[in-house]
């Protein structure tokens, strides 16, 4: 025992102390903020991003005529010149694009000199769909006014029985918890096993193990392994967890005194301004239950302290299952290069259960395929993280978690039958066949 | 101290020891020798515990070999390997104490020992910026740290220059005058002459000979002796009690490599000659372990 904290104290300590881990760990989270402000950014700006595009239209119907709305994007220029001499000169005359509507039942077409983008065509198309509503609608004797009002849009609040309490359902909030809980450990499952790998090779290849295993059982050597990589990831969660609070607590704070030093301009503004919209969007702005409000609000209903252990549970209990695979993995080969066909078959349950939680799990988290994704032990990390925020019974969670206490000690010893004989091999190229000859060997 | 007793080992497609058995005795310096693929690193691996062996049993003191025993017993591997981005002296410290010494007693121990072989200056550097000499005295320094009473070296001179195999040299034997017992393997004849009390010979996964060095040297005499004189070359041997063997013409003398026929002692020879030529040396010729090692290994393929 007083062995194996010896190994887990110089895996630890090794990694921790290295440059790369301490960049990583103070750099991830600005590197993350930064990357989420960019994505909104652009979202946000896209339309600005894109190219302003000029269609030439020729309108041969007159159906059409000025009833095609310019976008921020695309802007129609309508012309009388004939198609066939227009079709030679658009280019020349500074037209991305040439509209052609003939009259009678031709298809409508448009000519470019490049492909068009996707979002040109649909553009156009909804231009065109616009007018050609509009004017059968007024063909029809129907107000476009008294329809706008008609297909007013309606919310509906989701609430959900809880104890027999009525409890606003937070739907999305639990929607983006389960989103970033499956892809952190995800993204874990995968970086943490791959140290463990690697730190298996780099003992076969500089030929440490053999002093090693000369005085620890390969077991203690890997379990010891193990938990000293784990225990890195760990400590770099912490420190994550809490360099996001004390960075969200100073944005917060920061943003709460620029509201109080631009109050006395907003009601400055507020004279000034006579529009009423424009009054109610900035005593929006001043009164604290706006969206911001709100999200903290649904935060603060969701059982912070339940999802926090359960996420550590899975994010344990998942790494330390897939982090005994990786180290079969690694004690079989002699390189890096060589683990590309063993790893695959590891991944593909993680990847596979990613990929479906994004698109299935988190809309359907109490179908039957979603259930059994959370008992099995290789799949159930990530898919039962999905399912928490969506509230799970107690009893599939209990269940769920003693699977994966029991696949982990499967896989651990079916993985260190592995071990103890691929650390011991050399230039010998496994092949499957010759795993299973090794799990065989008798100690 | 060991006692050896019929052991095999069978790898997947190849038998690598079979019914091997000897006895170390405690404070010999053993040698385990043999050809490349003779079986010795699987040995040395089930000495140290590290494989299991298919058949057969060992003992250490009496006792069946057991991991409690394992922190009595040192081992460099023939691949020489420590941490490369772990400074020297924590991983020798860190080496000791997986063999149960505690931190403190190993630093007090390391720091002794990297003086005597002069690496003390490069206590906090790590392996991968450290001369190929300086790591191997590291790694001896790992191995011996927790003061093993077996030592186990596998090739512990390959990879060392002249003057640091024989530091280490000096070191092993130093060791062994204090009362540890060194089993080490080696392909290198040359070294086990002067080094080892006895040897087992294995070849193709069997042992084929085993004894004291001096008992099997003598065991390999065969009444040779070489003559140097000066004088004529071409003298009248007729009624020598002697055949001669070679001859062989040096700068100012000549040499011959006789053979006493059955039955008569070396001095008849030496009656026979100094009448005739002028006698500048006379020895016998004892087979060096490398042409006992060469002729069984051969004896056994033809065999």
């Amino acid at each position: 025992m007083n062995k194996i904290l010896l190994i887990i104290q110089r895996e630890y300590l090794s990694r921790v102390k290295k440059k790369s881990f301490i960049v990583l760990t103070f750099l991830v989270p600005f590197l993350f903020i930064g990357m989420i402000a960019l994505v909104g950014f652009i979202a946000l700006k896209s339309k600005d991003l894109e190219d302003e595009k000029k269609v030439q239209v020729i309108d041969e119907s007159g159906l059409y005529k000025n009833q095609l709305r310019d976008t921020k994007v695309i802007t129609f220029v309508y012309t009388d010149a004939n198609y066939e001499q227009a079709k030679t000169t658009f280019i020349k005359e500074g037209y991305n694009s040439l509209l052609h509507i003939p009259a009678g039942e031709g298809a409508i077409e448009l000519l470019s000199e490049k492909k068009p983008s996707a979002s040109t065509i649909e553009t156009v198309e909804s231009s065109l769909s616009h007018a050609a509503e509009a004017r059968r609608l007024a063909a029809a004797g129907i107000d476009t006014g008294v329809l706008a009002a008609a297909q007013k849009r309606i919310e509906i609040k989701a609430k959900q029985i809880k104890d027999g309490e009525e409890q606003d359902a937070q739907t999305y909030t639990a929607y983006a918890i389960g989103l970033l809980s499956g892809l952190l450990i995800y993204m874990c499952l995968l970086i943490y096993g791959t140290q463990v790998m690697r730190g298996v090779i780099e003992e076969k290849v500089s030929r440490i193990i053999e002093v090693v295993i000369s005085s620890v059982k390969p077991m203690q050597l890997m379990l010891g392994k193990i938990i000293g990589v784990g225990l890195v990831g760990l400590t770099q969660f912490i420190l994550w967890i809490v360099m996001s609070v004390v960075l969200s607590g100073g944005a917060a704070m920061i943003m709460e005194k620029r509201a109080m030093d631009a109050t006395p301009q907003i009601q400055q503004v507020q004279h000034m301004a006579g529009n009423k919209e424009e009054l109610k969007q900035l005593n929006k702005l001043q009164q604290p239950d706006g969206a911001a409000a709100e999200i903290m609000k649904s935060i603060e209903n969701i059982p912070v302290t339940y999802t926090i252990c359960c996420f550590l549970f899975y994010f344990l209990f998942g790494y330390f299952i897939y982090s005994a695979l990786f180290a079969a993995v690694g004690s079989a080969v002699d390189n890096e290069t060589e683990t590309q066909q063993f790893i695959l078959p590891i991944t593909l349950p993680i990847i596979f259960t990613f990929m479906l939680s994004q698109s299935f799990i988190i809309n359907n988290p109490d179908s039957s395929l979603s259930v059994w994704l959370s008992m099995i032990p290789l799949t159930s990390p990530i898919a039962m993280m999905m399912r928490i925020p969506f509230g799970v019974p107690w009893w599939q969670l209990a269940a769920s978690m003693i699977l994966l206490v029991l696949g982990f000690i499967f896989t651990a010893w079916a993985a260190a039958r592995i071990y103890r004989v691929g650390i011991l091999m050399y230039g010998k190229k496994a092949s499957y066949k010759e795993l299973i000859k090794w799990f065989m060997y008798k100690d | 101290m060991i006692s050896i007793q019929n052991i095999v080992k069978q790898y997947a497609g190849h038998r690598a020891l079979s019914d091997v058995s000897m006895d170390i005795k405690k404070g010999q310096v053993f040698g385990l020798l043999g050809p490349n693929g003779a079986g010795k690193t699987s040995l040395i691996r089930i000495l140290n515990l590290i494989t299991a062996p298919d058949g057969g049993s060992i003992t250490f003191d009496g006792e069946p070999l057991t991991r409690k025993h394992i922190e009595r017993i040192g081992y460099m591997p023939e691949e020489r390997g420590l941490y490369k981005k772990m400074e020297i002296g924590e991983q020798v410290l860190y080496l000791a104490q997986l063999k149960g010494i505690e931190r403190r007693e190993a630093l007090r121990r390391a720091k002794m020992w990297f003086e005597k072989l002069e690496i003390q200056a490069w206590w906090h550097k790590k392996i991968e910026d450290l001369s190929k000499g300086m790591q191997q005295k590291a790694q001896f320094v790992a191995t011996v740290l927790h003061e093993p009473e077996l030592l186990i070296l596998d090739e512990p001179f390959s990879g060392f220059d002249p003057v640091n195999a024989d530091i280490i040299k000096n070191e092993i034997l130093e060791l062994n005058r204090k009362g540890t017992t060194i089993i080490f393997s080696t392909h290198r004849m040359e070294s086990v002459e002067e080094l080892c009390d006895s040897i087992a010979l294995l070849n193709l996964s069997k042992k084929i000979l085993d004894g004291g060095v001096k008992q099997i040297k003598n065991s390999y005499r065969n009444g040779t002796y070489m003559l140097e004189y000066e004088g004529n070359a071409n003298w009248d041997l007729s009624g020598a009690p002697f055949e001669v063997l070679s001859t062989e013409t040096l700068e100012e003398t000549n040499r011959i490599k006789l053979k006493m026929k059955p039955g008569q002692p070396q001095n008849e020879a030496l009656h026979y000659v100094l009448p005739k030529v002028s006698v500048r040396h006379f020895e016998e010729v004892v087979p060096t372990m490398n042409e006992i090692f060469i002729s069984t290994v051969n004896k056994q393929v033809v065999s």
